[in-house]
């Protein structure tokens, strides 16, 4: 070796593997605006559709008449329920077993419900002919309070389903009743808070919001009448699922059915889904033989594609005097709008909202939820977060701060006295989950340390006593937030969607120059797969993830995969790409050992190639390898350098992590002020710490944003009232705190790499912490709970309900 | 979101700019840096026929100092208000006013005249105007005349505006030397009207204050002038219970709509806040 031989540093840095803060390889094109999104796709001939919507929340469809909007210059057909009846697909099945208008059938469920399609040669004249749509309803009594859903004398939405007593999910107890899931131990649960010494009992809201991606959703559909083709273009989280479905409902074989899911400007699970517009658009050109084009607007993406949330949970928690938990009990009213479009795995209808438990060894627990029907949109999408995850984390993280408040605890040690310890992993919760691995005390005792936490509460203890003598009108809260997710959806003996198990995938074909490309199930829309599909890769075969192409979104050249949301991308696919590495991986070696003329068990594997053990050097790079898999194979073998993995996860993974937010609030005037906010988060194995930094970073924003003010509101008679970003918050970079961020590393155990996924933590983390803090900064006051979002008007009505205010 | 169609006109002087929308009538509208008008159009709230476009009308941009008026033409935008060290030395607040209107990109396309003309009891500037007795030149087929931005506003998007008239400019007395000022806007976020705000010039003398103009940005239909509470702090030195007493004054000509920024009684509370906190901090800075 002479000195130009780089030396192992050297050669692991070049490969920039797992643990590299690599730069995200797809902001060369999204920097220099050089992206492709469904929008920028422009065909011959493209159509452009766009949507009659209605005014009233609940109304009967007298007449549709199109008569004048067919006059307008441009415009080529309006497509109503009627016209789609003739194909079958006035109404289509949404992922949770429900059946979904595509176009007002007779009634009208939902203000901006999608009344009728109005096709236009550009997009102009098909909003001028919207407006010469007329239509004639008849409005119905509006059913908005989801506490009044199942009154005897509420007016019947769901026509459709009279006289159905069963629903997807078993029995009905009303006409607007959709399921009741109820999962635990109920008796011993009872007998737990019978016994208890001490219990506390609130009913917890977590309010309507919306995942608002700044892309809407969008699609374009072209149909080839020659060849029965149809190719759609689509802002897809799940290409693959999307395919499976079209073939079903339009009865399309699904081999002449290509999905394209280009670049995606944010999902958070929005863009999960089947939407009207879909539907529509492919009707209309396989109608009109040309591609037809449909791009949500803002307001429309904010009333009519999916929400998310509006859980309202009835928490109760059963402890010792000491502060020992001994019996959790929830009942949820989950209101899912006019159709139950919850985008869940098929057997969940409340997603995984059963982790409600949380980081606390709770002996027993049960929980009950109901979902019924109102007058709003359809839904509820797990907005950055795993299925209901978010709602339960903030339940619980609520509820022990309730509890730390009547025992007269600090909350901070509330938590460490009921937390699951190390050695109880894998831990079986009382309502049904394996829980991977995890070190809480650690992590709690990491942000305590690091954030001064007993300082900072002997500070607010000094500012509580200034606020009593009228020195100051500030109060002060510390949000505490000790969350547990469960991500990576899912082992198929848990979970599938409409039958599909969801497993996920990874194909890697190896170039001969040492070069590959790698693709998956899976679909980026901001979470950088580009950039650290390839590090896994780099790590497992000693490739440069700079010699790693990653192309993922169209069905016709990725694996089969369920897509991306509910953090599964790293711990499902991620898995699936570690396997096919290591198929590579044993071939390789197998040529490696002809090669270098010596039994495969003599070769080690060293960084980037393989050595002969106890002779240093003789060595064959992978680079090399790669060449000689094209031309020197061993007799019998086939040539190439190709794998594919499909992965059908084991358990799911349990991300955690501890959160501290410092706030001020301004009693006069509700304003806050984030002083600090400080997150620590173990997701397991980092594959890059720079990425897994930029999702924290937007996962808190939104966080920050729903727990502070983001909320889809309507008024009593039904109406939106929160339809644009001018009254949705949406924060801009000057409103949104300085965050601090923090890790620890416990692997998952059961992960082939040991990464646990991180994109929604920060979501279902931030919530609890932001809301803790004001309620914590009120609660000297005698608050015990305030409901989100906590907007500078609340915020005063607070301190006035409390008395703060004159 | 998509605005209907209409056709666009560009004259080059005012003289063509008045024909133009005297001669189409009811259906005109001007556009200056269409960020007030093209969100409505968007909405199809508002759906003009035409649009008589003032970008190429050089006489109606720039800022000059003509005698004890800062004249500032109506196309002289929100950044070039803060770009300008005359308007920073002689009417300070205006900078402070138009910096907490909404983010640099729509202050590099929004104008003065477009903002103080379009009647929007949310905008920022009209209140202010009131509040340093500003007159607007307006100019239409009758000719021209000057008008106090205090009698200009009429209701939500009504103003004195006759059919075919522009604003030409917007003639600004220079406060006196050594005045204290304020705006203060209470707003949710950036680009965020005011849940409430309030403007206050005053001046200074032994320790009591000399005299006092208050505005006030969308507690009611159209902005106002609180005289009550302006004269109630007249003579005081700002004590506690006259602070009061001029929040009082101002909450009482109050008459906010309820919105997403919070209840009647909220917007009102907070609008008499900004009233104290204003008087404070411009009665700090007076010298
Ligand atoms: C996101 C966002 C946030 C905003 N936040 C604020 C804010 O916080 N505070 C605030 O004050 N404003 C705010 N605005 C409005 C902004 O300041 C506008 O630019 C301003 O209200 C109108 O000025 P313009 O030049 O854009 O006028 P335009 O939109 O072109 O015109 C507005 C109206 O005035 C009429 N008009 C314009 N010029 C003349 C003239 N010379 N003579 C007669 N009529 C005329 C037009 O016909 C139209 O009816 C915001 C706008 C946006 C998009």
């Amino acid at each position: 070796m002479n000195d130009m031989t780089p030396t192992r540093e050297q050669r692991e840095a070049v490969l920039e593997g797992m643990g590299c803060k690599r730069k995200r390889v797809e902001d060369i094109r999204f920097t220099q605006g050089k992206g492709n999104y469904v929008d920028d796709v422009k065909l011959p001939g493209m159509l452009h559709g766009d949507f009659v919507r209605s005014p009233h929340p609940h109304a009967r469809v007298k007449k549709i008449d199109d008569s004048e909007a067919l006059k307008v210059p441009g415009v080529l057909a309006v497509i109503t329920a009627e016209t789609l009846k003739t194909v079958n697909l006035a109404w289509m099945p949404t992922l949770a077993g429900d059946v979904q208008m595509v176009l007002a059938d007779g009634k009208v469920l939902f203000q901006n419900q999608e009344v009728a399609f109005v096709v236009a040669t550009d997009r102009y004249a098909a909003d001028d002919g919207i407006n010469k749509v007329v239509v004639e309803y008849e409005p119905l009594p509006p059913l908005v309070d989801p506490f009044k859903s199942m009154d005897a004398d509420a007016p019947v939405l769901r026509e459709d389903l009279a006289g159905k007593t069963t629903g997807a999910h078993g029995p009905r107890k009303h006409h607007n009743h959709i399921f009741e899931w109820t999962v635990g131990d109920k008796e011993l649960t009872d007998a737990a808070f019978k016994k208890a010494e001490v219990t506390i009992k609130e009913m917890i809201s977590y309010h309507r919001t919306h995942p608002s991606p700044l892309e809407t959703c969008q699609c374009v559909c072209s149909f080839d009448k020659i060849k029965g083709e149809l190719t759609i273009w689509g802002t897809f989280q799940a290409p693959h699922v999307i395919r499976t479905v079209v073939s079903l409902i339009a009865k399309l074989p699904e081999q002449k059915i290509h999905v394209i899911a280009p670049d995606i400007g944010g999902g958070f699970g929005n863009k999960v889904g089947a939407y009207p517009g879909y539907i529509c658009a492919a009707v209309a050109s396989i109608v009109t033989g040309k591609p037809v084009k449909w791009v949500e607007d803002r307001i429309e993406n904010l009333t009519a594609t999916s929400f998310a949330r509006d859980y309202h949970m009835t928490t109760e928690i059963a402890a010792t005097k000491e502060g020992k938990v001994t019996g959790l009990r929830v009942h949820v009213l989950a209101d899912h709008g006019a159709f139950d479009a919850c985008a869940d795995p098929s057997k969940w209808p409340a997603g995984f909202f059963n982790i409600v438990t949380g980081s606390y060894d709770f002996p027993t627990a049960h929980l009950a939820v109901d979902g019924v029907y109102t007058n709003k949109a359809p839904g509820g999408v797990a907005y950055r977060c795993s299925f209901r995850v978010t709602e339960a984390a903030y339940c619980i993280e609520r509820a022990m701060d309730i509890l730390a408040q009547k025992l007269n605890m600090d909350p901070a040690e509330l938590r460490l006295k009921n937390f699951i310890k190390p050695e109880q992993f894998p831990y079986h919760s009382a309502l049904g989950w394996e829980y991977d691995s995890g070190d809480y005390h650690t992590a709690m005792r990491k942000m305590m340390e690091t954030t001064g936490y007993a300082a900072l509460r002997k500070e607010q203890a000094e500012k509580r006593a200034a606020f009593a003598r009228g020195e100051t009108r500030e109060i002060m809260g510390l949000g505490v937030s000790f969350f547990t997710e469960i991500v990576g959806a899912g082992p198929s003996k848990n979970c599938d969607i409409l039958g599909i198990a969801m497993f996920d995938s990874c194909e890697i074909r190896m170039h001969p120059t040492g070069a590959g490309i790698a693709r998956m199930g899976t679909k980026s829309q901001g979470q950088g797969h580009e950039t650290t599909w390839a590090q896994i890769i780099a790590t497992e075969i000693g490739i440069p993830a700079d010699n790693i192409q990653v192309e993922e979104g169209n069905t016709d050249t990725a694996p089969y995969g369920l897509g991306t949301y509910g953090s599964r991308s790293t711990p499902v696919a991620g898995a699936a790409i570690a396997m096919a590495a290591r198929k590579i991986k044993a071939k390789a070696q197998m040529i490696a050992a002809y090669k270098l003329e010596v039994h495969e068990d003599d070769l080690e594997w060293d960084i980037d190639g393989f050595r002969v053990k106890g002779l240093p050097e003789k060595f064959m790079s992978m680079k090399d390898i790669c060449w000689a898999a094209y031309n020197a194979v061993p007799p019998g073998m086939e040539p190439g350098l190709e794998a594919v993995s499909y992965y059908d996860p084991p358990n799911m993974t349990y991300p955690f992590g501890a959160y501290l937010c410092v706030m001020d609030i301004d009693v006069d005037t509700g304003v806050y002020k984030v002083r600090r906010f400080y997150a620590l988060d173990d997701c397991g194995t980092r594959i890059n710490p720079m990425i897994i930094e930029g999702q924290v970073h937007g996962g808190l924003t939104e966080a920050f944003a729903i727990a502070m003010g983001q909320e889809i509101r309507y008024d009593e008679t039904g109406n939106v009232v929160t339809g644009s970003f001018m009254d949705f918050f949406m924060p801009t970079a000057v409103e949104t705190p300085h965050w601090e961020t923090d890790f620890t590393v416990t692997p998952s155990p059961h992960h082939p790499i040991g990464a646990k996924g991180v994109g929604e933590s920060p979501n279902v983390g931030g919530v609890p912490a932001f809301s803790n803090a004001v309620n914590d900064a009120f609660s000297f006051l005698g608050a015990t709970h305030i409901q989100m979002p906590h907007d500078y008007w609340r915020n005063w009505k607070a301190a006035k309900d409390l008395g703060a205010v004159a | 979101m998509i605005p209907g169609s209409f056709s666009y006109h560009r004259p080059a002087s005012v003289a063509d700019a008045v024909k133009l929308l005297s001669d189409l009538g009811e259906d005109a509208r001007p556009l200056a840096g269409g960020h007030s008008l093209v969100p409505m159009m968007k909405l199809r709230l508002a759906t003009p026929a035409h649009l008589v476009d003032l970008h190429g009308i050089a006489a109606l941009k720039g800022i000059r100092r003509d005698g004890n008026n800062l004249v500032i033409g109506a196309m002289t935008t929100q950044h070039d208000l803060l770009a300008s060290d005359e308007v920073g030395k002689s009417v300070p607040i205006l900078h402070e006013a138009a910096l907490l209107i909404a983010d640099p990109q729509v202050r590099y396309r929004g104008t003065i005249g477009g903002n103080v003309a379009n009647g929007d009891p949310g905008n920022d500037m009209p209140a202010l105007m009131m509040t340093l007795g500003v007159a607007y030149r307006l100019e239409g087929p009758g000719g021209v005349r000057d008008v106090a931005a205090a009698d200009f506003y009429q209701g939500a998007y009504f103003t004195a505006l006759e059919p075919g008239e522009i604003l030409t400019s917007v003639l600004v007395p220079v406060p006196a030397a050594g005045h204290g000022y304020a705006y203060e806007k209470l707003k949710r976020k950036v680009g965020d009207y005011a849940t409430a705000a309030a403007a206050v010039v005053l001046t200074m003398a032994g320790g009591k204050v000399a005299t006092c103009t208050i505005g006030l940005t969308n507690v009611h239909e159209t902005p106002l002038l609180a005289t009550d509470a302006a004269n109630a702090v007249i003579g005081t030195s700002l004590d506690a219970a006259t602070m009061k007493k001029a929040a009082e004054a101002a909450e009482a000509i109050m008459s906010p709509a309820a919105d997403a920024r919070g209840p009647i009684e909220y917007r009102k509370h907070v609008g008499g806040i900004m009233v104290t906190r204003a008087l404070q901090r411009a009665a700090a800075r007076a010298k």
